[in-house]
């Protein structure tokens, strides 16, 4: 017996955030927490802004080397997850689906209603303009951050690479900067989840059932997928 | 567990260390948990810190992060070009001095006498007949202009000149199809590297430093400079040399600190 909302082969039903993804999704939050963490231990060690230091209670390792440690440890977790998250993305047609396409007129849209605090989060299904920007943006700063710690790894064996960034210390302000980037990513990501428990829920669960063929939702939050 | 000896190298002693004692108290040294030991004694020390626990410092974790470094060595091995050649300076920009590092401030300096001193050889080297400072400035010199890169990251330009350590390591007779070199300092410093970098063209014994003879702090009168590693790996003071195939642990990757440390 098929399941009674199976309504047709020619549709792709799954879940908004499919297991693979969420998986995915929280095994790159444990690498990001664990590459910021030990890469502001590195940081302290010579910092690039004479005032700036990570206090010692948000860096991960005690000394110098448990810090390096950790970094080299979690860059294969956050480079294989990553590959592995943007080819799923691509070979699944998700980022198609769910990033493309941007208009700047559903950006300009989308930031009027935030500075209005009307803000819609009815349709988790659907993205708008400013998430479709972000989320697209801190995919290519993290391939950023990968390709310039390759450089800061390797500047020599790799210096073909490096040599289209620049000196070492110019590498290490981008790698640094990305960083920053990145953070700030997840400072409004986690306020935002926060704000809306619902869309914290769906990516550990997955969320309505949703059919690609026509992008709507068509059980658990069926009557949103229309704005 | 025996304690073996290996008679081949000059740093270990000719006859093993006597272990009657051991086995008469085994079951006493055995109780004694030096992990727990140190365990508690970092947990002292990171209260009166405050800053909280650290799990790195857990065995289980430490054994873990320590076997992904080993792993990364392995995965440096593969990426290293042997001939690729790191970028070269012009002399203006050479920083003078240089910038002082070791594992204790440049006050604890304790300088070497040259008239003295000399570079002895261990493990699988022909000609183990030791080197004075004159018998080492005559050797052909080599001067390069490149790039010190700390672990920590800074880094500065600097122009060292001396034998080549391929040519040098040739001349004494070592088996260059070895694995590795070991410098042996006069700090109790020890370094190693891999030979495919002691072989690297831009690997020399430096013992001048922009025209200049070597001052106490950068390693008088001896020091390795590659252009391939990590700054800790440039071992300074040298006083011998040993060719083997056997892995030990430095000064610094006993402390955790990645053993490779390719650039």
């Amino acid at each position: 017996m098929p399941a009674p909302n199976v309504k047709s082969t020619a549709r792709q039903l799954h879940r908004l955030h499919p297991l693979p993804l969420r998986i995915m999704h929280w095994i790159n939050a444990v690498a990001i927490f664990i590459m910021i963490g030990s890469g502001w231990k590195i940081y302290n060690d010579d910092a690039i802004f004479g005032i700036l230091h990570f206090p010692d209670a948000l860096v991960i390792g005690k000394w110098a080397q448990y810090g390096l440690q950790w970094h080299f440890f979690g860059m294969w977790i956050f480079v294989l997850n990553g590959i592995a998250y943007l080819s799923y993305g691509i070979a699944t047609a998700r980022f198609r689906r769910k990033l493309f396409p941007i208009s700047v007129r559903d950006v300009l849209a989308t930031v009027a209603d935030a500075l209005r605090f009307r803000l819609g989060h009815d349709d988790l299904t659907h993205y708008n303009g400013v998430q479709k920007v972000l989320y697209l943006g801190v995919m290519m700063v993290g391939i950023l951050i990968v390709i310039t710690g390759l450089c800061l790894w390797k500047p020599v064996q790799f210096s073909e690479l490096a040599n289209l960034f620049g000196s070492f210390q110019t590498i290490r302000l981008i790698h640094f900067l990305c960083m920053s980037v990145i953070v700030a990513f997840i400072l409004v990501h986690v306020t935002l989840a926060l704000l809306v428990p619902r869309s914290l829920l769906t990516m550990l669960t997955g969320g309505p059932v949703v059919d690609d063929a026509n992008a709507a939702a068509v059980a658990a939050h069926g009557g949103e997928a229309t704005r | 567990m025996p304690i073996r000896t290996r008679t081949s190298s000059l740093f270990r002693p000719l006859k093993p260390a006597d272990q009657s004692v051991f086995y008469a108290n085994r079951r006493l040294v055995e109780d004694i948990d030096r992990r727990g030991i140190l365990r508690g004694a970092l947990s002292l020390g990171a209260l009166t810190m405050l800053t909280g626990c650290d799990v790195s410092e857990d065995d289980s974790v430490q054994k873990v992060l320590r076997a992904v470094s080993a792993w990364n060595d392995r995965v440096q091995e593969t990426i290293f070009r042997p001939n690729h050649l790191a970028r070269t300076y012009s002399p203006s920009q050479v920083v003078k001095p240089p910038r002082f590092n070791a594992h204790f401030p440049i006050e604890d300096v304790k300088p070497i006498d040259g008239a003295t001193w000399q570079l002895e050889f261990a493990g699988l080297i022909g000609d183990k007949r030791p080197w004075t400072a004159q018998q080492i400035y005559q050797f052909p010199e080599q001067d390069i202009i490149i790039k010190h890169i700390c672990v920590e990251g800074w880094d500065y330009i600097g122009q060292w000149s001396g034998p080549n350590l391929r040519a040098f390591l040739e001349r004494v007779g070592a088996d260059l199809t070895a694995k590795y070199v070991y410098f042996i300092c006069a700090d109790d410093y020890t370094e190693s590297i891999d030979m495919p970098t002691a072989l690297h063209p831009q690997t020399i014994l430096a013992t001048k430093y922009a025209g200049d003879t070597l001052a106490d702090p950068f390693g008088y009168p001896l020091r390795l400079r590659t252009s391939t590693k990590l700054g800790y790996k440039n071992a300074k003071w040298i006083k011998a040399i040993e060719v083997t195939n056997t892995f030990s642990e430095t000064f610094w990757s006993k402390q955790g600190f990645n053993w490779f440390a390719g650039i």
